[in-house]
């Protein structure tokens, strides 16, 4: 382990392939859990549907979700120079935004919950909170590691030469950040406008 | 594993550092991907008609390859990363989009 | 073994121990996990035989009642979930940890913790699965754990869907493991078509895993959902539907199938030529069949559906991809074949596990065939029948390859023979065993026996009757059969003859090295100029094209005078242990829809993984190497 990336067979870092390697699983895993969704949009037993979404609020976290893969590179690129000061700042700015959207997802659910949309609802409530709730969960596990890189590198566990290990976060948040991409327009959106029109 | 004891092999370089974008252009992109979402968002506001659902499909789709592409360095580092990453993808698109046709077309019981 | 001067910080030091049961509870050492799987998958083993013993007891006779329905329910539903999750495919992963470091040159595994972290998670899986049983009971809604029957509370498959998660979780660090492994970790001059098969068939199964098992976890955690915290994924009532759970249990269930099976076919592709002194048939082709198997297996999922809500389109393509997929298996059969042909046969209980394979294997085969007929399948649908295709194909085929990679594979850990005398008795009663149990049932189940039924109806009649007695018997000979297995491992253990290095004339690298495996693997990392480049160093070859041996030694890297490399090894480490405990809070909140109790092991998990990331590295890290002594060299030799 402790040699460069030149002495493996491809030339790739061992962290960054296996990270790669767990992504590419990580499509199936949403998937099922979208196609199931999309199945079971008309599947309301009576209760609410898609009109219950609430497009603008949901458009700012979504937004918000984003540009925090905007603040995760900066991160990235200050660790890669070697400038751990900024590095942090990106750090926190990142692990902000995404604790903003995990807050919004919350007060989603809670108002979904309060307008008769709960879990035992219909196959269409089941699927909508288990999707989105597993997101949500990705994004609580980012923003934990987000934290431990961190406290680690404030207290001299994480080097100036180790940017590989923001790089590995970064792919990890990168990838929640897509996935919430394709769920803001097929969970959301031409649901909510297919029920428009 | 380590397999030599060369000084200047035992420290790690990042074989692709010199082609990584600037953070002005990951700022363009981030206003590109914001200009995009603001796009997606007016559907909902203005009527798009019959081009709406397209229209978004084609914009997801975009958003998607510029965080992959330029975030995930995609565009600069190893093809085999995209590789392990766009075989995850396709798979899981061909799979499921098969299981919903099967589901929702085909699903005559036996009589 | 190595010599480290790093300071102790963070949370602790790092374990140090190279003796006693400390050093096999925190390795990270590849070849001590094999065994530790090896070790495991034999107690499961025993419980899973234990609960076949219970069921053929039960059916040996018509209207019996030994067991009740509801127990026997339980015991063919955790029979067929230890089989497949808790022996099969634990019992490959052994020789994937044993073998692929070994077999591409390498001194360990791309992430040795992980690696220990997935056998800690695979046995405590196993644990929290058969604790059902002292918790009010185990599963009972078999194997396939359909909705919206396991969705019942009366079935107890909460268990089954938090247990097969947790094994699943352990299945998914592995396979990114050795994918990262195999792709990164390989010998200089080891390219993709010089790699053992086995090698290949490890990689195209750790794929299949990577992508079969994140669609099972959405199918269990839907069905967690369903049955603890009230979702409505699979309720009829509410509009759900229940042919969903269907079609996400075999999108993994068929490659399920494949990633049980292309271990055991790299195996026999490894001691054929070598039991038949000559190169693999269409080395090649074998490689893009165990490939192309490994593809087309998505594509065929359905045709476990042909009696469920599909329709005809769906009934016929699924029917041809699956006729389809045969393909490359007979391609495979005929390399076997031809490989054997005209070679040096020598009939050792490696190569005869191995010729009992291809038999057995094929006669599964050609039943699974007669599956894609669809009229056909719905005649045989949930009938033993179907029981007697997936023994021939899970027990005639994956489990004598395996077995007969034990037998081939044990002078390599172990450095001694194991006794060919007891061997071949395990080998034909096995043999005999396995027909006489599994071979009866083809009939019986065309004669209209259900499975999965508690009490074998009388009104069947008594052909049906003779046939099950046939069965029941066949166990009692697998039962004497393995236990003369488990006495020839435990003496061979213990008093075997020594082996010496190469007791077989193999072709592979593992055998390049002392048996047993030194800690190292490798003083010196081969460089690979050959496919089978152990017997290219042993043997050129005459005008004729005969085989003949070459002066010891004559390989560049057995050069005496080369400097002796830096060898580093991966620390021990007791997080992956502790951090996995994690699970089993976390397990059983899922079953009771405890929301403290999951609390409690997610913390418990992430505690565990700070202690994983704090803990002290020897040699630093592959980003942050700590200084290498000035002298190249000066701590080499360690070993």
């Amino acid at each position: 382990m402790a040699a460069g990336v030149e002495t493996t067979t491809m030339g790739l870092d061992h962290r960054k392939l296996g990270m790669w390697t767990f992504l590419g699983s990580e499509f199936l895993f949403f998937g099922a859990f979208v196609s199931a969704y999309l199945l079971y949009l008309d599947t309301t037993a009576g209760g609410p549907g898609v009109e219950i979404f609430d497009i603008p609020f949901t458009s700012i976290s979504s937004f918000v979700l984003l540009m925090s893969s905007l603040t995760m590179v900066l991160a990235h690129h200050a660790h890669a120079q070697g400038d751990l000061r900024r590095m942090r700042l990106w750090i926190l700015a990142t692990a902000g935004q995404g604790a903003v959207f995990l807050g919004g997802q919350v007060f989603e659910f809670n108002v979904f919950v309060r307008e008769g949309l709960t879990i035992s609802e219909s196959p269409f409530a089941s699927s909508f909170y288990v999707l989105t709730g597993f997101h949500g969960m990705h994004v609580f596990v980012g923003i934990l590691l987000l934290m431990s890189v961190y406290v680690l590198s404030l207290i001299g566990k994480i080097k100036p030469t180790q940017h590989v290990k923001t790089e590995m976060i970064g792919l990890y948040w990168h990838f929640v950040d897509i996935v919430w991409v394709v769920i803001f327009t097929v969970v959301y959106l031409i649901p909510e406008i297919a029920v428009l029109e | 594993m380590s397999s030599t004891d060369a000084p200047e092999q035992a420290s790690s370089t990042d074989e692709h550092d010199d082609h990584h974008p600037t953070p002005r252009q990951y700022v363009n992109i981030a206003v590109v991907l914001a200009v995009l979402t603001a796009l997606e968002v007016s559907t909902y506001f203005l009527d798009f008609g019959v081009i709406a659902i397209p229209l978004l499909v084609i914009l997801m789709v975009v958003k998607f390859l510029y965080v992959a592409g330029w975030f995930m360095h995609l565009k600069f580092d190893s093809r085999v990363f995209g590789r392990m990453m766009y075989t995850g993808l396709f798979l899981a698109l061909g799979l499921y989009a098969l299981a919903i046709i099967v589901i929702l077309f085909d699903s005559a019981t036996i009589a | 073994m190595s010599s480290s001067t790093v300071e102790k910080s963070g949370f602790s030091g790092r374990p140090k121990g190279e003796s006693g049961i400390g050093a096999w509870l925190t390795t990270t050492d590849h070849k001590k996990i094999g065994i530790m799987y090896f070790f495991t998958v034999l107690v499961f083993f025993a419980l899973g035989g234990a609960e076949s013993g219970l069921i053929r007891a039960q059916l040996a006779q018509a209207e019996q009642n030994l067991l009740t329905e509801e127990i026997y329910n339980q015991v063919f539903t955790m029979h067929g979930i230890t089989m497949v999750f808790l022996v099969v495919m634990p019992l490959s992963a052994a020789f994937f940890n044993y073998l692929i470091p070994l077999m591409i040159g390498a001194r360990d595994v791309a992430f040795p913790r992980l690696n220990a972290f997935s056998y800690w998670v695979y046995l405590f899986g196993g644990i929290f699965l058969y604790s059902s049983f002292l918790l009010g009971g185990a599963p009972n809604g078999s194997w396939v754990g359909y909705a919206p029957l396991s969705t019942d509370a009366v079935s107890n498959m909460a268990f089954y869907a938090a247990g097969l998660n947790i094994v699943g979780v352990s299945s998914l660090a592995a396979a990114i493991n050795f994918i990262v492994t195999i792709l990164n970790m390989r010998a200089p001059g080891m390219t993709f078509m010089r790699m053992p098969v086995f090698i290949w068939m490890s990689l195209v199964t750790n794929f299949l895993l990577l992508f079969a098992l994140p669609i099972i976890a959405v199918a269990l955690f839907m069905l967690n959902a369903d049955a603890v915290f009230g979702a409505q994924f699979f309720e009829p009532g509410t509009g759900g539907d229940p042919v969903l759970y269907q079609h996400l249990f075999w999108l993994f269930g068929h490659p399920e199938v494949y990633i049980m099976i292309l271990p055991a076919m790299g195996i026999v592709s490894e001691i054929l030529p070598v039991g038949a002194r000559k190169p693999l048939f269409g080395y090649a082709a074998v490689v893009f069949a165990g490939a192309a198997i490994g593809f087309i297996g998505f594509g065929v999922w359905a045709h476990h559906m042909f009696t469920s809500a599909i329709g005809p389109v769906a009934r016929s393509a699924f029917a041809l991809s699956t006729m389809f997929i045969a393909v490359p298996t007979g391609i495979k059969i005929f390399n076997w074949v031809f490989t054997m042909w005209g070679g040096k046969l020598r009939f050792t209980t490696p190569m005869l596990f191995s010729i009992g394979f291809i038999s057995m294997f094929t006669i599964g085969g050609l039943s699974g065939v007669t599956h894609a007929i669809v009229p056909h399948n719905a005649q045989q649908h949930d009938t033993y029948y179907v029981v007697a295709h997936f023994h021939y194909v899970l027990f005639g085929g994956a489990l004598f390859g395996l077995i007969g990679g034990v037998y081939y594979w044990f002078p390599k850990v172990t450095g001694k023979l194991m006794s060919e005398k007891l061997g071949k008795v395990h080998f034909w009663t096995w043999l005999l065993g396995f027909n006489l149990t599994f071979g009866p049932m083809h009939m019986s189940g065309l004669l209209g026996q259900p499975r999965r039924t508690a009490v074998l109806p009388g009104e069947l009649g008594g052909t049906v009757e003779i046939y099950n007695l046939l069965s029941s018997l066949g166990v009692v000979v697998l039962t004497v059969s393995a236990l003369v297995f488990l006495f020839n491992l435990i003496a061979s253990i213990k008093g075997g003859v020594p082996s010496g290095n190469d007791p077989w004339d193999a072709r592979t690298l593992e055998w390049l090295t002392p048996s047993p495996t030194p800690y190292e693997n490798f003083p010196i990392i081969p460089t690979v100029t050959h496919r089978d480049e152990f017997w290219h160093r042993k043997y050129a070859e005459d005008d004729a094209g005969k085989a003949i041996p070459v002066p010891a030694g004559a390989a560049e890297d057995h050069d005496a005078d080369a400097e002796p490399e830096h060898i580093h090894m991966p620390d021990p480490s007791y997080w992956p242990l502790v951090q996995t405990l994690g699970f089993f809070p976390f397990g059983y909140g899922l079953v009771y829809g405890n929301f403290w109790l999951i609390g409690i092991g997610l913390a418990w998990l992430v505690i565990g993984l700070y202690g994983w990331i704090i803990e002290p590295l020897a040699e630093g890290d592959d980003d942050d190497p700590v200084d290498e002594p000035a002298r190249p060299g000066a701590r080499a030799g360690a070993h």
